[in-house]
């Protein structure tokens, strides 16, 4: 493969399957605290580090 | 193992061990420095030479050091406490190099108004240049970060740090780092590459200590006691992973010979010029941001005393950040030999970023809903909603600059000085400072700062030099733009470089007096810190107490009828 057809590949990659996957996977993440049930989750998180007073 | 009972159970075998290999560094170092090929590479063998004999008798009188350490340091030796020695350090040295780093900046904003101050060849503008960026982003703010990570991660792992051998190491091989860089730029060792100057070996050096960073990190958060990973140690874990393959992909240099500091880069032309600026906008974005906003996640709400205001904001804001930044960098090559398409793909990119970055600018405002009266009676507070502001307000001005149209006036101009400057003093300045006063009285055990009074002084005064700088800059660099592009009738350059350069003059009066006041802040910073750690309170009145009035604090007397 030369230089410059190995360089269409990657780039056609990129803004197509590339994209698409990246474009997913970016939304699954941002979703994932928001699917039900982790209300709880993210509030002990939020809060969790207010159980520590051992500052020394 | 705990720190204290591994340094008990310490054998005679392993002390020689690492005798034996300090021993060995040196020798190396001192035949490096035999046949050194250029002054730089053999002065530098010399600290590397001085710095393993110093290792090497740490290493020999190891118990006495570490008693002597402890007592001044009073770091606990029990378990249940959690390893705070090298954040203590890390603490003092952050104020240190803050200090030697603004000194440097305000020098050099003078020498660009009094030429006069150029003082060849050492220390001119061009090698102290470097240093001032070099000895404020990495001395200045990393130490800060390695500071604050390694407190974060044990407190929200509730677990003490992983390999506490392998910290010691990270913190003092860090310092090392910042002396060669720092010793390299005055004596013309450099890539000349920004914020990437320092030479091969430097940059080898540097990747040991990081991935001994990042083994501490990691193996932190492995061992840890909660759960949940807080979300500040997703920006901490991002910026150290981020950074790791950022340095090692935009230093893969060729030595010309393993006994000089010269070197070559692997790429070249305009794919060295997107690298090196994949690399530049990415250290603002994972260096300065992502690691800073670990610490503003952390300690805003801890200083505030509420949890964070959205914590799935706070994850949004960590995803968006992480797949957005990374393709931003073209923004820097506007109007270069770079393809069009990628400088329009980083303008994009970089657009897009100003959604995220306000995200997280007002969950980290919005953690005050309801206590926004501490930002009257709390000076911490202050400087947290001040940097904050000062992240908000650079986010919206990075984007805008990111403009193609917008670029052709401001690149090359002062403007972007003043844009780096509104990030750097007032959002990672204010909240490294924000953070020292934060940790100082509870790393040294102390009651309370020495005097929350003077922290209200160093606020203003830093915020009023910021105003200084950047609004000198913002005339200075559209001035500056605004006389390169002016075309005369007959369609010549109206003005010539040197007129561009005396009509900024005043401005750079105004930058360095912005400077003086911002320094004037850091030099409180210093003596309150320095006299919080010796233990004294400073007897003040309040910055806050509820109004009396002696002459109003009497029975009502009906008047007498006459």
């Amino acid at each position: 493969m030369t230089g410059h057809s190995f360089y269409e590949t990657l780039r056609h990659l990129a803004d197509s399957w590339g994209l698409l996957i990246m474009m997913l996977a970016f939304l699954v993440l941002a979703a994932w605290p928001f699917r039900p049930g982790a209300r709880q989750r993210n509030e002990d998180a939020a809060t969790m580090i207010f159980k520590d007073e051992n500052d020394g | 193992m705990p720190f204290g009972q591994m340094e008990r159970g310490t054998t005679v075998e392993t002390v020689l061990t690492r005798a034996g290999i300090w021993l060995v560094v040196f020798i190396l170092a001192i035949a490096a420095i035999a046949l050194a090929a250029d002054g730089a590479y053999a002065i530098h063998m010399g600290i590397v030479a001085a710095a393993a004999l110093v290792a090497l008798t740490a290493t020999v009188t190891r118990a006495d050091y570490t008693a002597a350490a402890n007592s001044i340091l009073r770091a606990p030796a029990d378990p249940s406490r959690y390893d705070d020695d090298p954040i203590r350090w890390g603490i003092i040295a952050t104020v240190f190099w803050g200090m030697a780093g603004f000194a440097a900046g305000l020098f050099i904003a003078a020498q660009l108004a009094w030429p006069v101050l150029n003082l060849e060849p050492y220390l001119n503008f061009g090698r102290l240049r470097p240093l001032h960026t070099s000895a404020v982003i990495f001395a200045f703010g990393g130490n800060a970060l390695i500071a604050t990570s390694f407190y974060i991660v044990q407190r929200t792992c509730r677990a003490r740090l992983a390999l506490p051998g392998v910290a010691r190491f990270v913190f003092w091989g860090y310092q090392l780092f910042i002396v060669l860089a720092a010793t390299g730029y005055l004596l013309g060792a450099t890539q000349g590459k920004e914020y990437a100057e320092p030479e091969w070996y430097v940059d080898w050096w540097l990747t040991i200590v990081w991935v001994a960073y990042l083994a501490v990190f990691v193996g932190t958060i492995l061992k840890r006691k909660e759960p949940h990973i807080y979300v500040a140690n997703w920006f901490f874990l991002a910026f150290i992973l981020t950074v790791a393959m950022l340095h090692v992909v935009n230093n893969l240099d060729v030595p010309v010979s393993i006994f000089g500091s010269r070197s070559y880069p692997v790429f070249g032309g305009v794919q060295g010029a997107l690298v090196q600026w994949w690399y530049g906008h990415n250290a603002v974005g994972f260096f300065l941001t992502a690691g800073f906003l670990a610490m503003m996640y952390y300690f805003v709400p801890k200083q505030a005393e509420r949890p964070v205001y959205s914590y799935r904001l706070s994850i949004i804001h960590f995803w968006s950040l992480i797949f957005l930044y990374i393709w931003a960098g073209p923004h820097h090559l506007h109007y270069t030999a770079l393809p069009d398409w990628a400088q329009t793909l980083g303008m994009v990119f970089s657009v897009m970023l100003w959604m995220p970055s306000w995200g997280g600018m007002i969950n980290g405002l919005m953690t005050l809903n309801g206590a926004w009266d501490k930002v009257r009676t709390d000076p911490i507070i202050r400087m947290m909603v001040m940097s904050l502001a000062f992240y908000g307000m650079s986010t919206f001005e990075g984007p805008m600059m990111s403009i193609k149209s917008v670029n052709s006036l401001s690149h090359y101009t002062d403007w972007t000085i003043g844009h780096v400057h509104s990030g750097a003093l007032g959002w990672n300045g204010m909240i490294t400072f924000a953070a020292i006063y934060f940790l100082v009285p509870r790393l040294w055990n102390r009651e309370r700062l020495y005097s929350l009074r003077m922290v209200n002084w160093h606020f203003w005064l830093a915020t009023a030099g910021i105003v200084f700088y950047a609004a000198s800059m913002w005339v200075a660099g559209i001035t500056q733009g605004l006389m390169w592009r002016e075309y005369g009738a007959d369609g010549y350059l109206v003005n010539s470089f040197a007129e561009t350069v005396s009509a900024l003059h005043p401005m750079y009066i105004l930058r360095a007096f912005g400077g003086v006041l911002y320094l004037a802040g850091a030099v409180l910073l210093v003596v309150n810190v320095w006299a919080t750690i010796l233990g004294k309170l400073r007897s003040e009145k309040p910055m806050n107490d509820a109004a009396y009035d002696a002459e109003a604090d009497r029975p009502y007397v009906p008047a007498m009828a006459n």
